[in-house]
């Protein structure tokens, strides 16, 4: 088979395309905005010794962990509407499902950062007297924030790439317009082969920047 | 001399099915300095910890200057026992002060700053004053030439005079030891024993754990001797180490007779 690669007839709708990528960035961020806070929250609970608090959020993670991510976009949009009366934008769906989603496996990333900290830092901070508020912000967190840098860009790596699946929702992202592009130019070859590098690009570049940012951080203690 | 600071009544601790300390009694004198010990193992480490609650006591009473601490209550497991609010417990932490077998020295801090933490996030001293404070406290245990650098770049001997120091600079009444030498290479040890031994010229109340039976004879008004979490024989340093009594202490002194006093 000799097939004939026609780029040019996909860089005509770049345009489009460009639409997507913004999509997709707006998206992630939101999302990963939305995660942080989730998970931070959620890392909490599981830390805390009130079984209260625990419980569910032992829950959270183990559902969010045992599903499919798709099921959760699926379910934001056409479950959680009928149940609450009010439809969302496939955007606020997208984000709901991402933010959770991500927030049960932010949870994680923070809750081992914290437990990796030995014991003794907790005891030499509690015996000049701090409270347990003052050793979380003084002493645990500034040196589990650290740890937990690579785990967290890894995880929000992850949650980039799944920004595709709101493309079933019919949310613009770059999937999502690389299948419009698609249906207009019939070149499956070129369309895809172009969003795969722009995913590339934007996550390589990405990495490299973090790289930098942990190489910075672990250079300064 | 006889004012009490501290008084112990049947203090007990528990892990789950471990009965580690057994009923304890101790009281602990303004200015006294007092050297507990024992075989690993015996309960000697998890007293002193109690002292300060970094283990909470299962059982029994701890007074600080002639104050019953806790209240009564039901604790978690609903059985009766002495509840400790978080405000209590601080505030008799920074009367108490601990150093540790591991130092516990924040590694993302420089030593200055390690020194000053407590100062300025417990005491809410102002930042010059917590620095100056630091310092001079660095300048006693021989560390003036060390304020900014961290913690993981000193030597073992090295980190031990900074928790000291970090210690010190809280002003505690009465100041805990727990094995303070022991992670320590040998060639260490001395350093950090001279500034135990010039704090204990200054007449403060101290407690110190230790396996150093040597040190322990010259530093300690009194001795403890600890076996199966029970005080086993208590007396001056010349009772207990030269003259002990009781079969158990000499057998455990007869292990360090190739140490001289």
């Amino acid at each position: 088979m000799k097939y004939q690669w026609d780029f040019p007839a996909v860089w005509n709708h770049f345009d489009m395309l460009v639409v997507g990528l913004v999509g997709t960035v707006k998206l992630a961020a939101v999302s990963i905005v939305l995660g942080v806070i989730v998970g931070f929250v959620v890392a909490l609970m599981r830390l805390s010794h009130r079984r209260m608090l625990r419980a569910p959020a032992t829950a959270f993670v183990e559902f969010y962990r045992n599903t499919p991510p798709l099921v959760h976009f699926f379910w934001f949009f056409y479950a959680l509407p009928i149940m609450v009366g009010v439809s969302f934008e496939p955007f606020t769906a997208a984000v709901l499902a991402l933010s959770t989603q991500s927030g049960a496996f932010y949870a994680e990333v923070f809750r081992g950062g914290i437990v990796s900290i030995e014991g003794g830092q907790w005891e030499g901070a509690k015996a000049l007297g701090m409270s347990y508020r003052e050793v979380m912000r003084r002493v645990i967190l500034p040196q589990a924030l650290r740890r937990m840098v690579a785990p967290f860009v890894d995880r929000s790596f992850e949650l980039t790439k799944t920004t595709a699946l709101a493309s079933s929702l019919a949310y613009a992202e770059l999937l999502y317009q690389a299948m419009q592009v698609n249906s207009i130019t019939f070149r499956p070859m070129e369309v895809y082969t172009t969003i795969a590098l722009m995913y590339f690009i934007v996550l390589f570049a990405a990495s490299n920047l973090m790289r930098l940012v942990e190489y910075r951080l672990a250079r300064a203690g | 001399m006889d004012e009490t600071v501290i008084r112990i009544r049947n203090l007990h601790k528990r892990f789950g099915d471990l009965h580690v300390v057994k009923g304890v009694d101790l009281e602990v004198k303004r200015g006294e300095r007092i050297a507990i010990i024992g075989a690993s193992g015996s309960g000697k480490s998890t007293i002193l910890r109690c002292l300060n609650f970094m283990e909470m006591p299962s059982e029994g009473t701890i007074e600080l200057d002639g104050k019953l601490l806790g209240t009564e209550g039901r604790a978690n497991g609903g059985r009766a026992g002495r509840i400790y609010s978080e405000a209590e417990l601080c505030a008799l932490r920074t009367r108490v002060g601990m150093v540790f077998q591991q130092f516990n020295l924040f590694p993302h801090m420089t030593v200055l700053e390690n020194v000053m933490e407590g100062l300025i996030t417990v005491k809410r001293t102002s930042k010059d004053a917590a620095r100056s404070r630091a310092t001079e406290q660095l300048t006693k245990v021989g560390l003036l030439d060390k304020l900014d650098a961290y913690p993981g770049k000193l030597s073992g001997g090295q980190q031990q005079r900074v928790a000291i120091a970090r210690a010190l600079a809280m002003e505690p009444e009465v100041l805990l030891f727990d094995e303070p030498t022991s992670s320590l290479d040998p060639e260490l040890v001395g350093e950090v024993l001279r500034v135990i031994h010039a704090l204990a010229e200054e007449g403060r109340t101290m407690l110190l754990v230790t396996h150093e039976l040597g040190f322990a004879y010259h530093f300690a008004d009194r001795v403890v001797f600890i076996a199966d979490g029970v005080v086993h024989e208590t007396g001056t340093a010349d009772e207990v180490l030269k003259h002990p009594k009781r079969e158990r202490t000499q057998a455990f002194l007869a292990r360090f007779t190739e140490r001289a006093f």
